[in-house]
């Protein structure tokens, strides 16, 4: 695919996916809402289809495919973050004991951060304070969540595996 | 109609009951960094879950039989718990840094509470 397929490719898949947005979001099908629809997203799509789709087709089919099966992972997560949390909450002691951990990630492309900085946020007893080339700075607020970060690795694999970059 | 009525408010009370927690974590929790920790986390679930029950009651009690426009209603509420999913752990996020880099201490165990 050279250059300029691929361009006309990202405004096909930016318009179609304002438009389906202002569908959703109008509900009326009459001409003028129709046509101020089409107008309004073909404008976006050219200003700003580069934001949205920046790779080929083919390999963007298999990583939504990927990223929709770690969602439905990383929404259990939060769950146990939850009720981690409301554990060290309720309880009368408050189990706490707060550090500030660093590591590093192969991770490159701002997508693939932006997912990892995420989850750490909403995954248990972990947050996100800062990331500077690929190295991470995560607030965790006791020593076993920061030892699943640091020791096991798990979210940083699947993260890895789903935008396939190792 | 009873069942999805069951349904809907066991919805509601489970994200009510993680919006509590939060507010508890907030008062109780030593420092900024650490309440952050129970705001973050506890009100993304907690709203998301009180968005669900409206998304399925909506779905099932107003939408059956109703014209399109309100039929979509559904629609708009799951754009917003994916945009609750999105900007919360940002803004927190942001929050954290904006802490970090201005000097705030991080609070220790043993530590008298700040």
């Amino acid at each position: 695919m050279n250059a300029k397929s691929g361009k006309g490719f990202g405004i096909l898949v930016t318009f179609c996916a304002m438009f389906l947005f202002w569908i959703l979001l109008s509900g009326i099908f009459d001409a003028l809402h129709i046509g101020a629809g089409i107008i309004c997203s073909a404008i976006i799509a050219l200003i700003s289809h580069d934001l949205l789709v920046k790779e080929k087709g083919d390999k963007m089919i298999s990583k939504s495919f990927k990223f929709v099966i770690y969602l439905g992972w990383e929404l259990w997560q939060i769950v146990l973050a939850n009720f981690d949390v409301a554990y060290r909450v309720l309880h009368p002691k408050m189990p706490i004991d707060p550090l500030i951990i660093e590591f590093d990630t192969s991770l490159r492309s701002d997508f693939a951060l932006v997912t990892l900085a995420n989850s750490i946020t909403l995954t248990p007893g972990t947050i996100t304070i800062d990331i500077k080339d690929g190295k991470f700075l995560v607030h965790a607020i006791a020593k076993k969540p920061a030892d699943a970060l640091l020791v096991d690795k798990t979210m940083q694999k699947k993260v890895a595996d789903v935008f396939m970059e190792w | 109609m009873v069942l999805i009525d069951v349904i809907v408010i066991l919805f509601l009370a489970a994200g009510i009951i993680f919006m509590f927690t939060g507010v508890i974590g907030l008062l109780r929790l030593p420092d900024f960094y650490t309440r952050l920790h129970a705001t973050g986390k506890c009100d993304t679930l907690g709203e998301v879950l009180i968005i669900a029950g409206l998304l399925l009651y909506h779905l099932f009690v107003y939408s059956p039989g109703a014209e399109l426009s309100v039929k979509l209603v559904p629609v708009k509420l799951l754009f917003l718990i994916i945009f609750i999913f999105l900007a919360n752990p940002t803004a927190t996020h942001a929050i954290m840094k904006a802490a970090y880099k201005t000097g705030v201490k991080p609070w220790k165990k043993g530590d008298a509470r700040m």
